[in-house]
């Protein structure tokens, strides 16, 4: 990441620092590394997580691991914790009060619960996405822009380099590059949806959150957001929520199954999808209930 | 593991049908090797007739649950114990359909043989048909009851029956070697046992199959290795 411009929200534009604090990793939470592929250590550690609507627990000591650049998806009928614990991975559950987050979320060495950090430098590192497409209502080239200028300073040239990148990134490039200067939110669903994945792209995340992505766009634009994650997995850790199965199957290559804000079971997408371990995702996923 | 019924009730009735549809097969091809037997017992070349004669409805039940198991397959997009149970439903029908072929063939040396007396008794072909009807029925249980080590069981009986082959292919052997005469009766003997010892190797695959749907574990070839390394 680009040395960070200063902005009124920020309170501190330090960069998040590695952590001197030791972890101690829960065994049961790893998978290992899928056969013929490279093993990578995990990007993101959920240890001992717990989440409070004021008084009501919503999830339950959960530990997980999130693999470097894969695509792990979290399943659940709602009110499981899914969302829940994606919205915890970049502390955006701080914007409402009575929501608290226990535990540990490490992140290159640091703990993202510590409210020491930076909120901001937090959101950009994880960027995040939403069920709803959410441009600005400006240009289709000041939605990309305007994230940027919040942490780095770019010369014009290079921020027009940049859009044109994250708009490339987001496999819209080819449709907007004559209309950069039109409405966002005058774009189609699936358009609108690629340029939220494009705006959280131009900052350059470690990770992105994926919350129901594509449940409100037509099954084209499904497939090009479906696609648009797979090809992001070269760059970029993605966590996905997802209430279509045939989604999470399709597109993931680790699947989390959650129930009443515990994790039920963690594992190869593959496996989960075709034997998996616990009688309760079984029945989840073959629609026996949920 | 007993899982709850499906939120559709649809789909869990599609599901059934396709388990039902297999049962009826499995009996079915069941009826043929009975009836295949006791056409060769009895030298009833009508009776060996009749079975070539009913060989359309083996075919026409393989394709019906061949085209259940793809419309379940386009429509619920089905995916674990589910999954496992319609692809394997697909494979499965072949394993019956042959079965129900062998026991076609059978009844076709049954009715060249055109009822003259055995070379030697028939008790030993006998056995083995009674082995392999049993294992089949053995593995369709193993899969109405989601039973692995009934299917393991079924598996491990294919050895018996090879034996068996092997037993009443010297038979024939010897008596080729006796006199020319015993030629076209100990080709017919030999090809009936080596049909038998087919469907031997098909009831072991439904066996295999019902592993699979059961525990998600391929054990197709393992079985196999596993007997080779033994043998």
């Amino acid at each position: 990441m680009e040395s960070p411009s200063s902005h009124p929200s920020s309170p501190s534009n330090a960069p998040l620092e590695p952590a001197t604090a030791t972890v101690s990793l829960h065994p049961a939470a790893s998978v290992p590394a899928k056969k013929g592929e490279p093993v990578r250590s995990p990007k993101v550690e959920i240890r001992d997580l717990c989440f409070f609507y004021g008084k009501y627990k919503a999830l339950h000591d959960v530990n997980l691991d999130i693999h470097d650049r894969q695509i792990t998806a979290f399943i659940g009928p709602s009110g499981c914790g899914k969302s829940t614990l994606l919205r915890t991975l970049n502390r955006i559950y701080e914007l409402y009060p009575g929501q608290r987050a226990s535990g540990k979320i490490m992140l290159g060495g640091r703990n993202l619960l510590e409210r020491a950090d930076d909120v901001n430098l937090l959101r950009a590192k994880v960027g995040m996405v939403f069920q709803k497409p959410t441009p600005f209502p400006m240009s289709v080239h000041d939605n990309i822009s305007f994230g940027v200028q919040l942490y780095e300073r770019l010369s014009h040239s290079d921020m027009e380099e940049r859009v044109q990148w994250a708009l490339e990134k987001a496999a819209l490039w080819a449709e907007v590059k004559d209309k950069l200067r039109q409405d966002g939110t005058a774009l189609s669903g699936g358009q609108q949806q690629r340029l939220c994945i494009a705006r959280a792209v131009a900052v350059k995340p470690d990770v992105l959150l994926l919350d129901e992505p594509a449940s409100a766009l037509d099954p084209i634009s499904t497939q090009k957001i479906e696609q648009l994650i797979t090809d992001l997995k070269k760059d970029y850790t993605i966590a996905i929520v997802t209430h279509n199965m045939q989604q999470a199957a399709r597109v993931s290559d680790y699947t989390a199954f959650m129930y009443l804000g515990r994790l039920v079971e963690f594992g190869d997408t593959k496996k989960l999808f075709m034997k998996p371990a616990q009688q309760q995702t079984e029945e989840y996923i073959t629609g026996r209930f949920g | 593991m007993s899982l709850r019924q499906h939120t559709s009730h649809e789909f869990e009735a599609e599901l059934e049908s396709v388990r039902q549809r297999i049962f009826e097969m499995g009996r079915h091809v069941d009826q043929v090797l009975e009836s295949a037997a006791r056409a060769l017992l009895d030298g009833d070349s009508e009776l060996g007739e009749r079975i070539i004669a009913g060989d359309d409805e083996t075919d026409s039940m393989e394709l019906d649950i061949d085209h259940l198991c793809l419309e379940i397959l386009a429509r619920r997009q089905p995916v674990a114990g589910d999954l496992r149970l319609l692809t394997s439903a697909l494979k499965l029908v072949i394993d019956l359909e042959r079965i129900g072929d062998l026991g076609v063939s059978i009844a076709g040396r049954v009715v060249e043989l055109k009822g003259e007396p055995p070379l030697t008794p028939y008790e030993d072909l006998l056995r083995m048909m009674t082995t392999v009807r049993e294992m089949l029925a053995e593995a369709l249980e193993a899969l109405k009851g989601q039973d692995v080590a009934r299917a393991s069981r079924v598996i491990g009986k294919d050895e018996v029956v090879d034996a068996y082959y092997s037993q009443i292919f010297n038979d024939v052997l010897s008596r080729m070697r006796e006199s020319p005469e015993n030629l076209f009766r100990a080709t017919r003997v030999q090809a009936i046992s080596k049909y038998i010892e087919r469907i031997g190797d098909h009831a072991a695959n439904v066996a295999e199959r019902v592993i699979f749907i059961v525990t998600g574990e391929d054990v197709r070839h393992l079985a196999r290795m596993s007997r080779a390394d033994f043998s």
